[in-house]
C-alpha cells in the first residue's frame, strides 16, 4: 500500500481577509498522501481541514481567500504555482472531489446525467453517446439502482444517501488518481452513513485511489483510514498511522478527542467527557501552541513557543512540548499519575 | 379564470355606474337631446336590466358601440388600437428583459466594481422615477434639445424607441436588481463549487449553472411586471400621443363612455390571465421541479 508519494503539502499558509481582518486559516500544514492509501483529516469545525484541503486545488474562494504559502506538489506536478486556467485539467480529471452536503451540492435545473457526462466530455473528450454510456456504468458502479433510468432523472427525485453516490460517481468518472471526500457523510443518517463508507472502500479497492478524507468523525476515520491527521487552530497536532493514533496518542489534544467518543461497551460507567473551553480566535493567531488555554498539562513553554514537529516513531510526528527531551520528567510524572488515577477509577467501581 | 372575469366585469359594471355623471352631460346639449341619446343606448333603463342586456351581448362577443366616438364599436377600435399597444409593449418588454438581464448579470459577477455600482445607480433611477416624468424628460432632453428622435406619434420604428424605454425603465430596473441578487446568491451555491471542482471553465460555469438557475425567481415576477408594463402604457400612450388603447382607455374613463370602459377594461383583464398563464407554462419548462410536480398530478 505505501508507496510513491501522490501529493505532497508542505508549509501550506492560507488566509482570509474579511471585512473584520485577516484569518489565518491555515498556518504552515504539511501532509501527504501516497498511492492507494486514505489518509484522514480530523479535527473540530473551523480548525481548517477543509480549507488545508480545499486550498491544494484552489477551490477556496478567492479573493477572500489567499494562499500565502508552501507547496503543493501532485503527482510531479507544482500545484500552488499553476494558474486557475491550468489546475482545470488536474480538477476532475486527476482529483475528484465529494462534498459535505449531497442535498445541495447538485445542480437542481440539470439532470443527474448531463452533470455526470459534463467532465467526461471535457476531460476524456468522450463522444456524447460514449460519455452517456459511461455515466450509466458509472450510476451502477456506486449501486444505484436502474441506472438508465436514473440517468434522465433530477436531483430532487434522489434521496440524500443516493445523490451523495451521485456525486462520488461524477468524483470518480474520469479515473481520479485522488478523491477528496469533505466530510462525505455528514449530512445523512446513520445507516445510509454506513453504506456510503462501504461503497467508498470497496470502490477504492476496484480502482486504487488515493483518499483524502476530511472529518470529525472518529467513527468514520476508524472505518476507512490508513494515516491520519490531526488539526487544531489551523496547524497539524499530531500524525500519524490509525494505529499510532488511536492506540499510542501522544498530543494531549487527541487524548482528550478520543476519550470524548461515546463508547458502547465499557466496563465502567462515565461521564461523556468534553474538552473544556473553545479554539482560539484566529484572527488573533496564539503566540505559543494553541491548545496551551484548553490542555490539562500546560507548561510555561506552551504559552510563549510554539513546538515543532517531534518525531515519535516511524511516521508519527507530535506537535507537542511534552514529545521534547526535556520534557522526559514530565510525562513521567503524568503517567505515573494517571495509572493511579486509572487504578483509583476501577476501585471506585468495584 | 372565467369566475375572475365575471367579477371583474360586474365591479367595474357597478363602480362605474356610480362614477356621478353620464356620457352625454355637457353644457352644448341640451336637456331634451340628453334624454334622446339615454333613450337610444339604453342608458334609461334601470341599472340591473342593462346590466343584464350588457352580459348578454358580451357572451356573443360583442362589447357594443362607443358613445361618444360616433359609429364605431368597441371591438373595432381594440382591433385598431392593441396590435400598437402591443407593439409597444412588446418593445419595451424586450429592452427590460434583454438590458435589465444584462445589467444584472454583470453586476453580479462584477460584484463592487464601477460596473456593479453603475448598473446599480441605473436600476436605483429606473425604480424611483415613474415612467411618465421620464417620458417626458426624455421628450424635453432627447427628442426637443438634442432632436435625436421624434417627440410623439407613431410613424415608425424611430418614433417607438422613446415611449417603449420610458415605459419599460421600470421593468428593467427591477430586473436588473433581482438579477444580480440571484446571480450573486446562485455564485455562492454548494452545486457551483461542485461544477468548478469537475474542472469546468469559469465560462462553462456560468452559462450552463449559474444563468438558469438565476433566471428561475425572474421568471416568478415577470407575470406582475408585464402587468406593470400594460397598465404604464396608458399614461405612456396619452404623453407620446400614441393612437394605442391605453389612449381610448383612459380618455374613456374621463368621457363616461361606459361601453369603452368595459371593453378595455374587459379585455385587459383577459389579457393579464392570459399573460400569467403564460408565465407559469414557462415557469415549468425552466425549472424541472415545478413540470414534475404537475404531471404527477
Amino acid at each position: 500500500m505505501a508507496g510513491e508519494r501522490l501529493l505532497e503539502v508542505k508549509d501550506l499558509e492560507v488566509s482570509f481577509y474579511t471585512y473584520a481582518g485577516k484569518v489565518h486559516a491555515v498556518r504552515g500544514v504539511s501532509f501527504h498522501v501516497s498511492r492507494g492509501e486514505t489518509l484522514a483529516i480530523v479535527g473540530e469545525s473551523g480548525c481548517g481541514k477543509t480549507v488545508s484541503v480545499q486550498s491544494t486545488i484552489k477551490l477556496i474562494p478567492i479573493p477572500p481567500g489567499k494562499i500565502e504559502g508552501g507547496t503543493v506538489v501532485f503527482d510531479g506536478k507544482d500545484l500552488a504555482a499553476m494558474s486557475d486556467r491550468d489546475l482545470q485539467s488536474v480538477r476532475g480529471a486527476e482529483i475528484g472531489v465529494i462534498f459535505q452536503d449531497p442535498m445541495t451540492s447538485l445542480n437542481p435545473t440539470m439532470t443527474v446525467g448531463r452533470q455526470i457526462t459534463e467532465a467526461l466530455i471535457k476531460h476524456q473528450k468522450l463522444s456524447g453517446a460514449q460519455a452517456r454510456r459511461r455515466a450509466i456504468e458509472m450510476l451502477s458502479l456506486v449501486e444505484i439502482p436502474n441506472p438508465k433510468e436514473r440517468f434522465r432523472q433530477y436531483p430532487h427525485q434522489f434521496s440524500g444517501g443516493m445523490r451523495q453516490r451521485v456525486m462520488i460517481a461524477i468524483a470518480l468518472s474520469c479515473n481520479p488518481k485522488l478523491l477528496i471526500a469533505d466530510e462525505p457523510t455528514t449530512g445523512l443518517d446513520v445507516t445510509i452513513q454506513a453504506q456510503i463508507l462501504d461503497l467508498m472502500k470497496s470502490l477504492q479497492t476496484k480502482l486504487d485511489t488515493s483518499i483524502i478524507l476530511i472529518t470529525h468523525d472518529l467513527g468514520v476515520v476508524s472505518k476507512l483510514a490508513d494515516r491520519i491527521v490531526v488539526m487544531y487552530a489551523g496547524k497539524v497536532a499530531e500524525a500519524g498511522s490509525s494505529e499510532d493514533i488511536f492506540y499510542n496518542p501522544l498530543h494531549p489534544y487527541t487524548q482528550a478527542l478520543l476519550r470524548s467518543v461515546p463508547r458502547l461497551h465499557e466496563e465502567t460507567r462515565r461521564d461523556l467527557l468534553a474538552i473544556p473551553g473553545t479554539p482560539p480566535d484566529l484572527f488573533v493567531p496564539p503566540k505559543g501552541c494553541a491548545f496551551a488555554p484548553r490542555c490539562s498539562r500546560t507548561m510555561r513553554v506552551c504559552l510563549d513557543h510554539q513546538p515543532g514537529d517531534f518525531a515519535a516513531g516511524g511516521h508519527h510526528t507530535v506537535a507537542c512540548w511534552l514529545a521534547d527531551r526535556r520534557a522526559a520528567h514530565v510525562r513521567e510524572a503524568h503517567a505515573h499519575r494517571a495509572e493511579a488515577e486509572d487504578a483509583g477509577a476501577r476501585g471506585g467501581a468495584s | 379564470m372565467l369566475a375572475a372575469l365575471w367579477v371583474i366585469v360586474t365591479a367595474t359594471f357597478f363602480l362605474m355606474h356610480s362614477i356621478p355623471g353620464d356620457p352625454f352631460l355637457s353644457d352644448k346639449v341640451t336637456e331634451a337631446i340628453r334624454q334622446n341619446m339615454l333613450r337610444k343606448y339604453g342608458l334609461d333603463k334601470p341599472l340591473w336590466e342593462q346590466y343584464v342586456i350588457y352580459l348578454g351581448n358580451l357572451l356573443r362577443g360583442d362589447f357594443g358601440t362607443s358613445l361618444k366616438m360616433l359609429h364605431r364599436s368597441v371591438n373595432d377600435m381594440i382591433r385598431d388600437g392593441f396590435p400598437v399597444s402591443a407593439l409597444l409593449g412588446l418593445e419595451a418588454l424586450a429592452y427590460a428583459v434583454t438590458i435589465g438581464l444584462l445589467l444584472g448579470t454583470l453586476a453580479g459577477f462584477r460584484h463592487n466594481t464601477w460596473l456593479d455600482y453603475l448598473a446599480m445607480f441605473v436600476a436605483l433611477i429606473g425604480i424611483s422615477v415613474p415612467g411618465f416624468i421620464m417620458g417626458g424628460l426624455m421628450q424635453y432632453i432627447i427628442g426637443l434639445k438634442l432632436g435625436w428622435l421624434p417627440i410623439a406619434r407613431w410613424e415608425g420604428f424611430r418614433y417607438t424607441i422613446m415611449p417603449a424605454v420610458a415605459l419599460g425603465l421600470g421593468t428593467l430596473a427591477v430586473m436588473a436588481r433581482m438579477m444580480r441578487t440571484s446571480v450573486l446568491e446562485v455564485t455562492n451555491q454548494d452545486y457551483i463549487k461542485t461544477a468548478k471542482a469537475k474542472g469546468l471553465s469559469q465560462r462553462e460555469i456560468v452559462f450552463r449553472h449559474v444563468l438558469r438557475n438565476a433566471i428561475l425567481p425572474i421568471v416568478t415576477i415577470l407575470g406582475p411586471l408585464t402587468a406593470a408594463i400594460v397598465t404604464g402604457s396608458f399614461v405612456i400612450e396619452l404623453i407620446f400621443g400614441i393612437p394605442g388603447l391605453g389612449k381610448y382607455y383612459v380618455q374613456s374613463i374621463f368621457n363616461r363612455d361606459y361601453t369603452l370602459i368595459l371593453g378595455t377594461t374587459i379585455f385587459y383583464a383577459i389579457l393579464l390571465v392570459f399573460l400569467n398563464f403564460l408565465v407559469d407554462v414557462a415557469y415549468g419548462i425552466v425549472d424541472p421541479r415545478i413540470r414534475l410536480m404537475r404531471s404527477r398530478e
